[in-house]
């Protein structure tokens, strides 16, 4: 590095940040400082200037974008950018990000879900943990000041023996396959194709999983095939004494339908991180103990953000030097 | 067996009072408006006691019922029997081992996560219809951590085994080392909390251990150290824990024991680092129901002189 000490500073590599107002990407300094002093980091939302002109300046030099959390990449926007080539995903789903259209002009994407698998999958298994031995409940209960008085609190449900079913065993439904094991579940799941490496039983539907389990774990990205993947007929499936828990997206389930057979006791409880219009959650499930609510919140720690932000900068200095991309989505 | 008088030492289980009550002449003793009277009057029909976590047979219970012949307890511990009085009079205890350990250490787990992912809060906050778009709070990853145990029988064997699953590195301490175990292993609870970030109460109260998670032990764990009690209340100086989750001296605590259960300090009521239960660790439907049959199993093994099931003395 010594030698090129005295030469002008090369021209940083162009990023453009895509983010609604809303959202922006954590307030981590060093993370921050580490992207911008490698990348050029367009940012439409911190120029004055309106957002369509300032698109169409530098539309030609933007090769990759960073969008931040859910914020839609539609085929519009990629009509605007004619000289893109990456997109690096920033969640773990990327249902906001218009894939057809990416595959057919040959742009690459690249994804966040090895960064937050093992979050999510410790997220799947203490909610499960919650409902079944009603742990935020118990704790109401206390704080509440009700033990002294009933003395009693009612009786939860064992989770070793239960039979556990995984939707979709990417790397956030192998981490909870791994650890449920350490507890007596048995695993099954289904997916879009059996895994040959993956030990456990497999379904080709969620139906016919549903039927045979006593728990099902939401683990799949949301597409036109996935949504509403959990219907009345699976919720049935399941039945009264099933547990539904959803660290996937909202849409997997159908939350009417849902809520409904929480509130009539058709099913036996439900642990849920996500909700098909969040920041909406349906009321009628506040005054349930045999449901956990979590506002979006699997992938929040500290060592999520520090390997998301490893993946990013890992991805953009990867291809800015033409060298194989770290976490790129493949089509299967 | 009818004629045989048990005393039921509190109520604990409808099913196993329900079975008791048909198979021998049950007393209940929390239904007694006298209970010197009643021992005085019933000490020679009494045959056996069945106790609990809550209420056992102490010294004076035990003088008061001279045909005394077997403690049941409806519990693996067993800190609320006189275990010395109880050999020095050839009175048989029998325990429920083995049954509630997967239940007790899945507990355990469930706290870590509940403290470290702060589920329970997350919980109130969306019930309290405040979530609002693009807001968040990290919390702190639990897979990884160090996690340390006090006392590595059945539960902290079984606690280790499903945080391992986690990539959890495990270390403890006991009385004596357990070389046929691969985890670390420090000689004093100190030198533990110094290396863990979730430090776990495994053990039986025994007069040794009562209150071996002190200061020291809370200073040694420290601001980010997270302590788990799915033991005994005693086993923990419970004001020094207070003091130091308030002034944020430690990181956390999930607690399913207290030490005069069930009052509960009102200083923890307000802290979003703690996680409050109701001594529910083996509280599940069908361990209860598997408890109840080994109590039911070893008392009735007992009168027709066959071996005891799960004996202690």
């Amino acid at each position: 590095m010594g030698a090129n000490d005295t030469q002008q500073p090369k021209e940083l590599p162009m990023v453009l940040l895509h983010r609604l107002p809303s959202f922006n990407l954590p307030p981590n300094p060093s993370f921050r400082d580490h992207l911008r002093s490698h990348f050029h980091i367009l940012d439409p939302h911190e120029s004055p200037e309106p957002y369509d002109s300032f698109l169409s300046r530098h539309a030609h030099s933007i090769r990759a974008i960073l969008p931040v959390g859910p914020t839609q990449i539609s085929s519009e926007l990629l009509e605007r950018l004619p000289a893109l080539e990456l997109i690096v995903a920033t969640s773990a789903g990327l249902e906001h990000i218009d894939l057809p259209a990416c595959r057919s002009r040959g742009i690459v994407v690249t994804n966040a879900s090895s960064a937050f698998a093992e979050d999510v999958a410790d997220c799947a298994v203490g909610l499960l943990i919650d409902v079944l031995r009603r742990i935020s409940a118990a704790d109401r209960f206390v704080r509440g000041r009700i033990w002294p008085v009933e003395k009693e609190y009612p009786l939860g449900f064992k989770l070793g023996g239960k039979r556990v079913g995984i939707v979709g065993m990417g790397s956030i439904g192998s981490e909870v396959a791994k650890r449920l094991s350490a507890f007596g579940c048995t695993i099954a799941y289904t997916s879009r194709n059996k895994k040959e490496s993956v030990p456990f039983l497999f379904y080709t539907n969620v139906r016919d999983l549903a039927a045979n389990s006593g728990v099902l774990i939401l683990c799949c990205p949301l597409t036109e095939e996935t949504y509403h993947i959990v219907n009345k007929d699976v919720m049935a499936a399941l039945g009264k004494e099933g547990v539904i828990i959803n660290v996937g997206r909202g849409s997997l389930v159908d939350e009417k339908e849902l809520v409904q057979c929480l509130v009539q006791g058709e099913i036996g409880g439900a642990g849920l991180d996500v909700y098909e219009n969040e920041p909406n959650v349906p009321k009628e499930l506040f005054g349930l103990d045999n449901v956990v609510l979590s506002p979006h919140r699997a992938v929040m720690t500290p060592e999520s953000f520090e390997a998301l932000f490893q993946l990013i900068v890992g991805n953009l200095k990867a291809f800015f030097s033409n060298k194989p991309l770290v976490s790129v989505v493949s089509n299967e | 067996m009818e004629s045989i008088g048990v005393l039921m030492a509190c109520p604990m289980n409808p099913y196993l009072e329900q079975e008791l009550d048909k198979r021998f002449t049950l007393h209940r003793f929390w239904k007694v408006p006298e209970k010197s009277t009643f021992l005085t009057t019933h000490c020679n029909s009494i045959r056996a006691v069945v106790g609990n976590a809550s209420s056992g047979a102490d010294a004076q219970m035990i003088e008061a019922l001279p045909k005394l012949e077997i403690v049941a307890s409806f519990s693996v511990g067993l800190d609320k029997i006189d275990l010395a009085k109880c050999k020095e009079k050839g009175i048989r205890v029998t325990n429920t081992p083995d049954v509630l350990t997967e239940d007790v250490a899945d507990l355990a787990i469930g706290l870590m996560l509940a403290v470290l992912r702060k589920l329970c809060e997350s919980d109130r906050y969306v019930r309290s219809g405040k979530w609002k778009k693009g807001s968040y709070m990290l919390t702190t990853k639990f897979t990884g951590k160090r996690v340390g145990i006090i006392g590595l029988g059945r539960i902290g064997m079984a606690i280790a085994k499903r945080a391992e699953a986690f990539s959890c590195p495990i270390s403890y301490h006991s009385r004596t080392e357990k070389t046929e175990t691969k985890y670390k292993y420090y000689p004093s609870v100190v030198e533990l909390a110094a290396n863990c970030d979730i430090l776990v109460v495994a053990c039986s109260l025994t007069e040794e251990t009562r209150h071996i998670v002190n200061r020291k032990v809370i200073d040694a764990l420290g601001a980010k150290g997270v302590l788990i009690n799915i033991g005994r209340g005693p086993h923990v100086d419970e004001p020094e824990l207070v003091s130091a989750l308030v002034e944020r001296r430690i990181g956390g605590a999930g607690l399913d024991v207290f030490e005069h259960e069930p009052e509960v300090p009102e200083e923890l009521f307000g802290l979003d680092n703690v996680v409050l239960l109701p001594h529910v660790g083996s509280g599940t439907v069908e361990t209860r129901k598997a408890m109840a049959d080994l109590v039911l199993g070893n008392l009735e093994a007992h009168f027709m002189n066959k071996p005891l099931l799960t004996p202690v003395v």
